[in-house]
């Protein structure tokens, strides 16, 4: 792909970027001209589209709503009257968004996991001729299974069908697979398994080449990112590079590994912080480790790191930590076995990277198991324990039933919005995405609160 | 208690002229670094342990990668809880003296990485991550303090005759599945020994799964969803269940919790314990009237028959009757059996290439118990209470007596039965299929190069 500063150049992207049809598959970079304006542009709308799909996936949208959302965002955001228009601006910011996303692990996950849904989605959009064709273009070498074997495992294929709540009235197109290749449908359980083989409906074939695709993509930006700091960096640093950087910082915002403003909490002041300051995922955890005096590793890493962004030290931590499990399981064994995973989340120990601290939609995807206290209580508690927790909160009445009703409708980081502004008083029009963006905007209200009471009782 | 006229040296067992103990219980009971010693110095089945991690690349067949164990991490906690990570080794040999040497209160085994983990800094430097986890055994750890909001007989680390059969069950549902469904046949199960069960799934199609088809696996079997305040923590959508779950039903869970927990657990026998399971059914007004039924006929005992049995007759009758023909009800005689018996598996374990697991054949520090090898075919008879412990084997060998250096005085303690078992039902099958995979790979690879020069 050559960037140039003036002219534009319609080009054929398709041949170049693979794929017959409306979906191309990246394969190769295109050979074309793309205007520099163009190249931050396009990047510009198509991550409104990925940040779209990331904002959904975190509201726990079920995937025919993903498919309205996918298909939404992208004619919103991409479509041109002129059909190879439309193709090349695709081709393009895909190209662009690979180099900004390929820098460092943290991004080239992000990137690619945004990238496959996106993929998923508008692969089931496609006409059943076109399916096939990336079937063939993906060169998936699978061959419909014959009728004798059919037969044979026909009952469990319709049971199966009826436990996912389709009707038992089985598909008569199936591909055995080996299960490895479509780990998503094995983890929901919407294969039949047997003897190491997935037997998937033609309805399910996206998931085989979603594997490809998301193959093919993690190998290319692995390969980008060497191209990028070998050589790519330093030849475009005064065009490219500062676009590229500024794109990928531009979304992401702030990402809380240190605390903003050199702002710093003491170990003191902890508990009444979480009264005034904390979301509720934090209290509860806060709440349990003071009465169980233990957390375990989910929790520790959740509740720590996110203490870490909001400004406790490294010493005051180790104290804070301390204090509680040396009441369950003695103070030495807390030196021996604990402290190490604290200072590692601090950058002290190990790999020395300085963790940052969970988002929100991290929160809202884990899996708390048996004595968990962790994750994100909109999603994870049960209607009654929610309840009672936000009573406690002391949010109640109208307010708590809007709560509840955001969550009914799995609009989890809405429901902790509303809860902001319940106990707050304030609107909080960015809505919570993070844990430490909740106690920062928090100790913002509350700094002004003070300042206005301050200034009226001195005029 | 006499402590001093028995001292430490005559449980030592070191070559010299002992004097003849009678009978095995004659050294005392416990965990330390001298019993620990002998137990590296005379017992504890090297050449067997390491045979199995070099997945037949320890040959002559030139298709053998000489460096594959060598990039094996393995992990030793000492005595005073020093973590020794990144340990790697060539040969049996090497790992017999460094273990002999540092008497490790505990082995763990990590994945196998892209360099030898013990130089993993030399490649630190040229960045990029070159040091990566490769190959890692498909591992499940299951532990019974998971399971304390269903057992009323023990908690924590205990465990007791009564709720083993918890792990029991788990073992037939993971054996059957990780054979039947997703076609793995060199599966190792091992007492972690003390309170659960650790599975190593060693095909070698199984040591090359990614981080996600790990998590893809480790959740098709995951039907608990724990946390600690949801409070249904099982919930089977669908109007029928899947193949995978309505086999463990019939085949295991049904009769195992009719038969056994029930009773066992006395499961209905307060009236706590049957608030528990009536909150798990949805339905209020169904809930209340179970209650109701409970507290009036709590002494009209006319049957003779238990009153968790009666209860739990109730219960199905009631969710099962035609009244109540909606469909969650219906599907809810099975939340319930699935919540008490269903196994939970730590899934963290499973679903990262480098998490560490015990070794098997290590001694559990607090019980002085084996870590050995559990039949999966046999696993009703296997008993935690029955499984060798440190002490007990060194009484036995000193009542065997060793004038000789034996390599295998194994073969006269009661580790010899999870010894021959490992290596028979386990090791020789799983060495056999390593070869065929290695002459065909090698085969394939020749022919491939063979073509190209044709060509």
């Amino acid at each position: 792909m050559e960037i140039v500063r003036s002219h534009r150049q319609l080009a054929a992207a398709a041949a170049a970027g693979g794929g017959a049809g409306a979906l191309p598959t990246y394969r190769a970079a295109p050979q074309l001209e793309v205007r520099l304006e163009e190249f931050e542009l396009f990047a510009i709308d198509r991550l409104r589209v990925l940040k779209g799909i990331s904002d959904g996936l975190s509201r726990g949208k079920r995937p025919e709503e993903m498919e309205k959302l996918v298909s939404e965002l992208w004619k919103t955001h991409m479509r041109h009257q002129d059909p190879a228009e439309t193709l090349n601006k695709d081709i393009i910011s895909h190209f662009v968004l690979r180099l900004v996303y390929c820098r460092t692990e943290e991004l080239r996950k992000w990137f690619l996991s945004m990238e496959t849904t996106l993929f998923r989605y508008r692969f089931r959009l496609e006409s059943p001729e076109s399916q096939r064709m990336l079937m063939t273009e993906f060169q998936l070498p699978y061959k419909a299974l014959p009728h004798s074997e059919f037969e044979v495992v026909k009952d469990k294929l319709s049971q199966v069908a009826r436990s996912i709540g389709q009707s038992a009235n089985v598909e008569s197109v199936f591909f055995k697979v080996p299960f490895e290749e479509v780990p998503d449908l094995v983890a929901s359980r919407r294969v039949f398994i047997s003897k190491g083989y997935a037997y998937v409906a033609m309805s399910q074939v996206v998931s085989l080449v979603v594997t490809q695709f998301r193959c093919n993509i993690s190998k290319a930006l692995v390969l980008t990112n060497r191209k990028w700091t070998a050589t790519i960096k330093e030849q475009e640093k005064d065009r490219l590079t500062p676009i590229v950087e500024a794109l990928s910082n531009a979304y992401f915002g702030p990402d809380y590994s240190q605390p903003k403003d050199a702002v710093e909490i003491s170990l003191k002041d902890i508990d009444q912080l979480a009264k005034s300051s904390f979301p509720l995922c934090m209290r509860h955890m806060l709440d349990k480790l003071r009465e169980n005096h233990h957390l375990k590793h989910g929790g520790r890493m959740q509740f720590g790191l996110f203490l870490k962004g909001a400004g406790l030290k490294l010493e005051d931590a180790l104290a804070f930590w301390r204090a509680e499990f040396s009441q369950k399981v003695g103070s030495e064994r807390f030196d021996k076995e604990y402290a190490y995973s604290i200072r590692h989340n601090y950058g002290k120990e190990g790999k020395r990277t300085d963790y940052t601290p969970y988002s929100c939609q991290k929160i809202i995807s884990a899996t708390p198991g048996v004595g968990d206290h962790h994750g994100c209580p909109y999603r994870h508690f049960g209607d009654e324990n929610l309840r009672a927790a936000l009573n406690k909160m002391g949010v109640g009445g109208h307010a708590l039933e809007e709560i509840m009703d955001k969550v009914k409708n799995r609009h989890y980081q809405l429901a902790c919005t509303l809860t902001f502004e319940a106990t707050h008083g304030v609107s909080c029009d960015s809505g919570i995405n993070h844990p430490n963006q909740y106690f920062s905007e928090s100790q913002k209200v509350l700094r002004a609160k003070n300042q206005t009471v301050e200034s009226q009782s001195a005029t | 208690m006499g402590r001093d006229d028995e001292p430490v040296d005559s449980m030592e067992i070191d070559g010299e002229q002992q004097l003849k103990v009678q009978g095995p219980a004659a050294v005392p009971e416990g965990f330390n670094a001298d019993y620990l010693r002998v137990y590296y110095g005379k017992l504890f089945p090297y050449g067997d342990f390491f045979k199995w991690l070099c997945y037949g690349n320890d040959g002559k067949h030139p298709g053998c990668d000489q460096s594959y164990v060598g990039h094996r991490e393995f992990s030793f906690t000492l005595e005073n809880d020093i973590y020794l990570r990144f340990q790697s080794f060539d040969s049996a040999a090497e790992l017999e003296s460094s273990i002999k040497e540092k008497c490790p209160f505990k082995i763990d085994i990590g994945p196998v990485y892209s360099v030898d983990p013990a130089k993993r800094h030399a490649y630190a430097q040229s960045g990029n991550n070159v040091f990566i986890p490769v190959e890692r055994e498909l591992i499940f750890d299951i532990d019974i303090s998971d399971y304390d909001d269903v057992r009323y007989c023990c908690s924590g680390a205990d465990v007791c005759s009564d709720c083993w059969p918890l792990m029991t069950i788990a073992i037939k549902i993971l054996d059957t599945s990780l054979r039947d469904d997703f076609g793995f046949s060199h599966i190792l199960w091992v007492y972690s020994g003390r309170r659960g069960v650790h599975c190593w799934v060693c095909d070698s199609r199984a040591r090359k799964l990614s981080n996600e088809q790990r998590a893809a696996v480790a959740d098709y079997f995951r039907v608990y969803k724990g946390g600690e305040n949801a409070l249904k923590k099982v919930s089977l959508a669908g109007p029928v269940l899947h193949p995978f779950l309505a086999r463990s039903y019939t085949d295991v869970l049904e009769s195992f919790f009719e038969d056994k927990l029930l009773l066992s657990q006395q499961l209905f026998a307060s009236e706590e314990r049957c608030q528990k399971i009536l909150d798990l059914i949805p339905d209020g007004n169904v809930a209340s009237e179970l209650h109701d039924k409970w507290q009036g006929n709590r002494r009209s005992s006319i049957s003779k028959e238990d009153v968790n049995a009666t209860r739990w007759k109730q219960l199905k009758m009631t969710l099962q009757s035609g009244k109540h023909k909606a469909q969650g009800l219906r599907r809810c005689v099975e939340e319930i059996v699935f919540s008490y018996t269903y196994p939970r598996l730590d899934m963290e374990v499973s679903k990262h290439m480098n998490h560490l697991l015990k070794a098997p054949f290590c001694i559990h520090p607090k019980t002085g118990r084996v870590c050995v090898p559990i039949d999966p075919n046999n696993c009703d008879d296997f008993d935690p209470t029955a499984v060798p412990t440190l002490s007990q084997l060194l009484g036995e060998l000193n009542a065997a007596g060793f004038q000789t250096d034996s390599e295998n005085n194994w073969e006269r303690t009661s580790l010899e039965k999870s010894i021959r078992f490992f290596r028979t039902s386990f090791l020789q099958p799983l060495l056999k299929a390593c070869k065929e995979e290695l002459e065909s790979a090698y085969n394939a690879k020749l022919q491939q190069s063979k073509n190209s020069l044709n060509w």
